[in-house]
């Protein structure tokens, strides 16, 4: 030890003072690099074509929220029910399909399915007929807001259970054993076509799932979808569609009005 | 003289700064969609003394008429955000690290006394450590609330699936607005966090850049101060100290 001891001291302060500068250099270059690598994915996923009105692998992210969504989802898990005391009409939000000029006295329920079958043309009594359900459940529309309505109707398997449609052999449906007959999609849409929503099987033929005719108690109002519409708990809003004009089971995935504007086609609950 | 000691592990630091894009994606992706039901604010009645949000925050960051994309994005980040935030909380339980970041008996009241310091009332403070019992309570608490806004999300996602949980949340209204909440929790966390580390000082900030931090040699290492054990991350990393300069 012939160094006097501060100089020593000063050497390592300068050491150390050096190295953590060196240190401080590489880690600001490590996380700029970093920062631009986010800014570069960032940059090239919003500039990826589009595929339904968002960059594809954004869409491509839904479809597997989507598998995960459909593989966690089970048909015995039901929506929440109400007191009929809570029940409120919800805003009339949107007219898409119920713009024209329309004769509820000719409307048919065309019941169709691509199998080829022939399609069906059913009345509302026809519907009616069915066994009727009154339930209590929360609209949940899209934007956020949500509504408990009461909803009266018949259940859309009980409507595939009377008229078929649903399987490709045409057998009657049967949950338990004929699943893989099912077709595997549901398309609705409005009488002229301007509004249409696609539905995966096991949604619709949840339990809860209503071809509705009356609405907290009433008839159904125009603006609410008169005389049949969907009320389905166990999709948002969009999915609800009002005037029903034709059911068609596919094993295409059909088109949706919303998600070819940029939502998620699943749009489950 | 000084010295170098290790003070955050890198993953931790990699952790950190990764949660900082993805937390503000996820908000961002968030407003894009609370624009489309903006129904909360501070108020009595008819009263309002703040509506989340004013027009012009809006219009400042081009918020409206943005729901799907906000959707897709939320949707699409939240994957990225629960894998960080997992993998972080699984590093910190296996490495030890937890002890320096769980309150524990002491914190609550040192956490006041730490409080009633920065805030100049008291001259003292408790022994800080690493981590004092403020930053264990919030380091922690933030976690909790990332927990929180994974739960909270989960129930309005996908309400039906999981009715229980709406459930025990309070219904899905309450969910959205406790999804909402957490929020604003993070912008305070964010406000009161940016202030203390440009209160303590560039070494304190170059910490968490670098890992490591300039000590004095009269300056116990702060992980034996706290009481804790040396992790493995932290021991044997002393980096300065020339040999033969020991006094």
């Amino acid at each position: 030890m012939t160094t006097p001891v501060s100089s020593s001291d000063h050497r390592n302060d300068q050491q150390v003072k050096r190295q953590i500068q060196r240190m401080t250099r590489r880690s600001f270059a490590v996380g700029a690099v970093a920062a631009v690598g986010g800014l570069a994915g960032w940059g090239w996923l919003t500039t990826r074509p589009d595929d339904e009105a968002i960059p594809w692998p954004l869409r491509r992210m839904l479809r597997w929220n989507e598998q995960v969504s459909r593989g966690y989802f089970r048909p015995t898990r039901l929506a929440p029910t109400f007191s009929q005391d809570i029940a409120r009409m919800p805003r009339v939000n949107g007219h898409i399909g119920l713009d024209g000029r329309f004769d509820p006295a000719a409307w048919r329920l065309r019941l169709e399915n691509t199998a080829g079958a022939k399609p069906l043309a059913l009345t509302l009594q026809d519907i009616q007929a069915l066994p009727r359900v009154d339930t209590v459940v929360e609209l949940k529309c899209i934007e956020g807001w949500s509504d408990p309505v009461r909803w009266t109707g018949a259940r859309m398997s009980d409507l595939v259970a009377k008229f078929g449609r649903a399987t490709r052999s045409g057998r009657a449906i049967d949950l338990e054993h004929t699943a893989s007959d099912l077709f595997r999609y549901v398309m609705l849409s409005t009488p002229d076509a301007a509004y249409y929503v696609g539905l995966d099987i096991e949604s619709a033929l949840h339990p809860q799932t209503l071809l509705c005719y009356e609405m907290n108690g009433e008839p159904l109002t125009p603006g609410h979808g008169a005389p049949l519409r969907l009320a389905i708990p166990v999709k948002y809003g969009i999915k609800n569609i009002k005037r029903i004009g034709t059911i068609r089971f596919t094993d295409e995935r059909p088109a949706d009005y919303w998600a070819e504007r940029g939502y998620d086609w699943y749009a489950g609950h | 003289m000084l010295r170098l000691e290790a003070k955050h592990p890198r993953a931790v630091r990699w952790f950190h700064w990764i949660n900082v894009p993805l937390l503000v994606g996820m908000i961002w992706s968030g407003l894009l969609i609370y624009w489309a039901n903006d129904v909360y604010r501070i108020g009595w009645g008819g009263f309002t003394l703040f509506h989340f949000f004013p027009n012009w925050f809006y219009d400042a960051l081009h918020l409206k008429f943005r729901l799907a994309e906000g959707m897709a994005w939320h949707f699409f980040l939240m994957w990225l955000f629960v894998v960080n935030g997992l993998t972080y909380v699984t590093y910190t339980a296996v490495s030890g690290e937890w002890r320096q970041l769980l309150p524990n008996r002491r914190s609550l009241r040192e956490a006041i006394q730490v409080m009633l310091h920065d805030l100049k009332i008291v001259k003292t403070l408790p022994p800080q450590g690493k981590f004092n019992a403020a930053q264990r309570i919030a380091y922690t608490g933030v976690v909790l609330m990332g927990a929180g806004s994974v739960i909270t999300g989960i129930a309005i996602y996908k309400p039906v699936q999981f009715a229980w949980l709406v459930w025990l949340l309070g219904g899905y209204e309450a969910a959205r607005f406790e999804h909402f909440l957490l929020v604003v929790g993070y912008v305070l966390f964010f406000a009161i966090h940016i202030s203390q580390v440009i209160r303590a000082g560039w070494s304190n900030f170059r910490a968490m850049v670098t890992g490591f931090e300039v000590v004095g040699a009269d300056e116990p290492s702060s992980g034996l101060l706290a009481g804790a054990m040396p992790t493995p991350a932290t021991s044997g990393t002393i980096i300065g100290a020339a040999p033969g300069a020991t006094k």
